[in-house]
């Protein structure tokens, strides 16, 4: 936990620039949350960078009053990386939409988290295109009617906290745009972090997409398809928590309490596995067979890329002067 | 334990003295385990040391590991070392040793019609011949017979030489190449010292080695000193001026440049790339390097690359990214976002011959359109380029200069012939170099920041984060005037599109005056940009010394162009353009002056021969009009 420094609100963090998503989306209360956030953690708003790439989600770094950096399709990981090798001592907050991270910024996405980079990288996923009007995204569901998937998709989808926890991120979690005191907590634990933080939030497109994640935001239907993930806790879920998760050899399955299945038979969550096999485990489980998780998958530390840059400087041979490197290994001198 | 004795014996045969040359041009060709590479540098140093003018190339063979005498797996090393300036690796070759047949096929057709061929004979045999596609013996073929041929056993004269040294098989190989060394420093008179000094330091914990090769060495300078005084020739007029020198390729040229701009302007660097010959040697040269003020990072591509380096400007630093072929098609998204973000970012791209991979280790000049126009939109940006190895230091330095002044990516045109190409260099001392000035704007609170702003230059401020009250967005959207917010109002963008180009047309108002070589009017100016600059800086030397009315110039700022060129240019008669492309620059020069211009073309990935451009004059001279 930080200690607040400075008496900020949400409004501190509000930029001039007037605020443009479509009436209803999800969106609107992420940016509301995430200022929220912002203002409790005590980071001054100089030190805050911001950096997008584009879609809906990418306007974000405009309508919020610290540095930001909005650039091309996919790319805002790399740009981010160069933010923070310039300034290790800044925090990098990276935002996406599901378009602009897992089609065009796939590769920059996997490899900032690979190497643990220190950023908060905020997917937002509405599994479609939205800014470019409504086609299919890498994340939409198959069967999704989409402008160029007008049968439905046919195309398997990408599971993000999959390919996230595939590319060895060190902090993994999952929130949905409506449930804003989840949202906090979430936003509060990737800023304490140290390392990539990677945070999929699920997001309606009233427009494109509209009530995709009714499972998980329906207050009535979520708590049977739904698990909050704790640390070190049973994993139960239902009105009743009397539904859980147990193992069957590699495969999970439903089980209710009762009927001889007792506490003992129930999967317990630990966020900080030394393997992120069980958070993979707990990623590809999706409705309707399946509940989904949000929370925390995987919360481990291991030095931040900085940190080891900076280690592997102190190795070896200590850097050579200017004046020798001019000079080469083998210069002469002519009388 | 005794070392072996180092002076060579005064020869009991008669020798005259050697021929005087103005310079002359030598070629070392094998496989890269007969040690052209080491061969050639060492004779190269040798001349250096002497104070000749010099200048290299290497010749790399087309596979990493090919089978022994295979034409793939040529490689060779020329040398041009000279008694005054020279700026090419030379035309044609005045010595040729072939150690195998291979070797003997690739290059025989450079050799000058006076030169001299060495070959290994022991490598002339029937296995070998066919490994070079020969059917029968090259040695006899009438085609040799216009050249002075010395076939010289040269693998059993090393085995002989080093026979009472106890090594095995592998080093009494690696000895040849000094046999070879041997025999090139009395063919051209060059002191063996610096050689036996560079074996004994190299291999000083190994005596038996120093012995070898030393042995090597002087069974190879004895055997030449049998061929008769008429073999003998030297260079001894000396070129290079008093103090310290070291031998500098164009790709540690622009890696010092680089250095020496992150020192002089106090910023600290971020440099990212992604391994692509030949612009990985400025990846590997900071990585070796390790400075406290560089961070270093190997990217997942050519667009990360160009993208961290430029999330490094908008963070604080200098943000640098080099590549070459397709990866400089990649970064053209990222140089419109820089353009339009309007951050200081510098991107090397090194040109080799295309399109897409077309031949990855030739050189050519055909990126030049890209660079100027190669992006989405109206999108001007700064592009330099080196036009010789030393240059780069220069071209780094004035790279950044323009970027962090005028907030604007600049893209620095290499060449892959430039990146290997190498010169000696004056090393300047640390204290005599230019400052670069990079203003980063401090907070005011009477005055908060306007982020798109202008200063004299057009400049917007560079603001950084970590500094309060600088706090503002930028990316890729149109900028409103100032004020930097998203904007798409139909006269900003036109107001922006047009202040954009002003501000990078400004630039051409205080560069330095042209510097032209030759008389300031008369019939024909060689126009020539890049790695061209230097052969036809020696062809307008040779046309002037035959007493033609030539003059060259040389463009290192092409976008935008010098505002004094077009005053040059209307002073000649004809303006020849020779270019390693289908005429790119001189497209631009039309376009931009309306003025008529003579191309000279070469597109074979291969750089251009002084006679080829000299040739040329000659032709325009005599047309009509």
């Amino acid at each position: 936990m930080s200690i607040p420094v400075l008496a900020m609100t949400a409004s501190d963090f509000s930029s001039a620039q007037e605020v443009r998503w479509c009436p209803g989306c999800g969106d609107y209360s992420i940016l509301s949350q995430l200022k929220q956030a912002l203002a409790s953690f005590g980071v001054r708003r100089e030190n805050i960078v911001f950096v997008s790439g584009v879609g809906c989600a990418a306007r974000m770094p405009h309508y919020i009053n610290t540095f930001g950096f909005q650039g091309s399709y996919g790319r805002a990981p790399a740009l981010a990386t160069g933010v923070k090798l310039a300034n290790p001592n800044l925090q990098v907050w990276v935002v996406m939409g599901d378009g602009d991270a897992c089609s065009a910024g796939l590769t920059h996405l996997t490899h900032a988290l690979r190497r643990n980079v220190d950023l908060k990288i905020l997917l937002i996923n509405n599994e479609v295109f939205g800014l470019s009007r409504g086609q299919q995204s890498p994340t939409s569901r198959v069967g999704t009617c989409t402008k160029t998937s007008p049968d439905g998709s046919v195309e398997t989808p990408l599971r993000a906290v999959s390919i996230a926890l595939a590319a060895e991120a060190t902090f993994v979690a999952r929130t949905v745009d409506v449930d804003v005191n989840h949202m906090s907590e979430i936003f509060e634990k990737a800023a304490m972090h140290r390392g990539s933080g990677f945070v999929e939030i699920y997001q309606n497109c009233k427009i494109f997409n509209d009530g995709v994640f009714e499972y998980a935001t329906d207050a009535v239907i979520k708590t049977d398809s739904i698990i909050h993930l704790e640390h070190g806790r049973p994993i139960l879920f239902g009105k009743d928590r009397n539904h859980a998760l147990r193992l069957n050899g590699f495969e999970p399955e439903v089980v209710t309490l009762g009927q001889g299945i007792t506490m003992d038979d129930v999967l317990i969550h630990d966020e900080r596995a030394a393997e992120p096999t069980l958070a993979f485990l707990l990623s590809r489980l999706v409705g309707p067979q399946f509940p989904e998780c949000l929370g925390v998958f995987r919360n481990v530390r291991k030095p931040t890329h900085q940190q080891l840059l900076d280690a592997a400087f102190q190795q070896g041979d200590p850097p050579r002067s200017f004046e020798s490197l001019l000079a080469g290994d083998e210069s002469w001198t002519l009388a | 334990m005794p070392g072996p004795t180092l002076a060579i014996a005064r020869s009991t045969i008669p020798r005259g003295t050697p021929q005087e040359r103005a310079a002359a041009v030598v070629r070392f060709a094998g496989d890269l385990s007969d040690g052209v590479l080491l061969v050639g540098t060492q004779f190269t140093h040798a001349c250096a040391m002497l104070g000749n003018a010099v200048m290299t190339i290497p010749d790399p063979a087309a596979e990493i590991r090919a089978p022994a005498g295979a034409l793939a797996g040529v490689t060779a090393f020329q040398c041009h070392f000279a008694g005054h300036a020279i700026h090419t690796p030379g035309d044609r070759l005045d010595l040729l040793v072939a150690l195998n047949p291979s070797a003997l096929r690739t290059h025989i057709g450079d050799l000058s019609p006076a030169g001299l061929l060495i070959v290994d004979a022991d490598r002339f045999v029937p296995d070998e011949w066919a490994k070079a596609g020969y059917i029968a013996d090259p040695l006899q073929d009438a085609a040799l017979q216009a050249f002075r041929v010395l076939a010289v056993p040269i693998s059993q004269l090393n085995r002989d030489a080093v026979a009472r040294v106890n090594l095995i098989s592998t080093e009494v190989e690696r000895c040849k190449s000094f046999f070879v060394l041997g025999l090139s420093y009395w063919l051209f008179d060059r002191p063996p010292e610096p050689t036996f000094r560079w074996i004994r330091e190299t291999y000083n914990k190994n005596p038996g080695l120093v012995e070898a090769h030393t042995r090597a060495f002087k069974a190879g300078w004895h055997h030449a000193e049998t061929l008769g005084p008429e073999f003998q020739s030297r260079v001894s007029q000396r070129f290079l001026k008093s103090g310290k020198h070291r031998m500098i390729n164009g790709a540690t040229a622009l890696a010092l440049g680089f250095l020496a701009a992150a020192r002089q302007s106090g910023l600290p660097m971020v440099y990212a790339g992604f391994p692509v010959a030949p612009a990985s040697e400025l990846l590997h040269l900071f990585t070796e390097w390790k400075q406290e003020n560089i961070q270093v990072i190997q990217a997942e591509d050519d667009l990360a690359a160009a993208n961290i380096a430029l999330g490094a400007a908008f963070g604080g630093s200098l943000g640098v990214t080099a590549t070459t072929g397709t990866g400089a098609a990649l970064q053209a998204d990222t140089l419109a976002l820089a353009a339009m973000s309007e951050l200081p970012m510098v991107a090397v791209h090194v040109q080799r011959a295309g399109p897409s991979l077309g031949m990855p280790t030739r050189t050519e000049q055909a990126d030049l359109l890209q660079a100027f126009y190669g992006r989405n939109g109206e999108c001007p940006v700064v592009v330099l380029a080196q036009s010789s190895p030393v240059d780069g230091f220069r071209i780094a330095i004035e790279a950044v200069r323009l970027a962090v002044t005028r907030m604007t990516p600049v893209v620095v045109l290499a060449d892959t012939y430039l990146m290997s190409a190498s010169e000696a260099w004056h090393v300047p001392s640390s204290s005599e170099l230019p400052m670069v000035l990079a203003k980063q704007t401090k907070a005011d609170p009477e005055h908060p920041l306007l982020p798109y702003s202008r200063d004299e230059h057009l400049a917007r401020p560079w603001a950084i984060p970590g500094r309060a009250g600088l706090e503002h967005r930028t990316g890729g959207m149109e900028k409103e005037a100032n004020t930097g917010a998203v904007s798409y109002d139909p006269a900003n963008h036109e107001a922006m599109v047009a202040l954009r180009a002003r501000k990078i047309a400004k630039i051409a108002e205080k560069l330095p005056p042209l510097v032209v070589h030759g008389p300031k009017s008369g019939d024909v100016l060689i126009v020539a940009w890049g790695s061209v600059c230097g052969a036809a800086h020696d062809a307008a030397e040779r046309c002037r010394a035959a007493g033609l009315s030539v003059a060259n110039v040389r463009l290192t700022h092409l976008s935008p162009l010098p505002a004094d060129l077009i005053g040059v240019l209307r002073k000649y008669r004809r303006v020849l353009v020779p270019e390693l492309n289908a005429g790119q620059l001189s497209k631009i020069l039309r376009a931009e002056y309306l003025i008529d211009i003579a191309s000279l073309n070469k597109v074979q990935g291969k750089p251009f021969l002084v006679s080829e451009i000299e040739a040329k004059v000659r032709d325009l001279l005599q047309a009509p009009g």
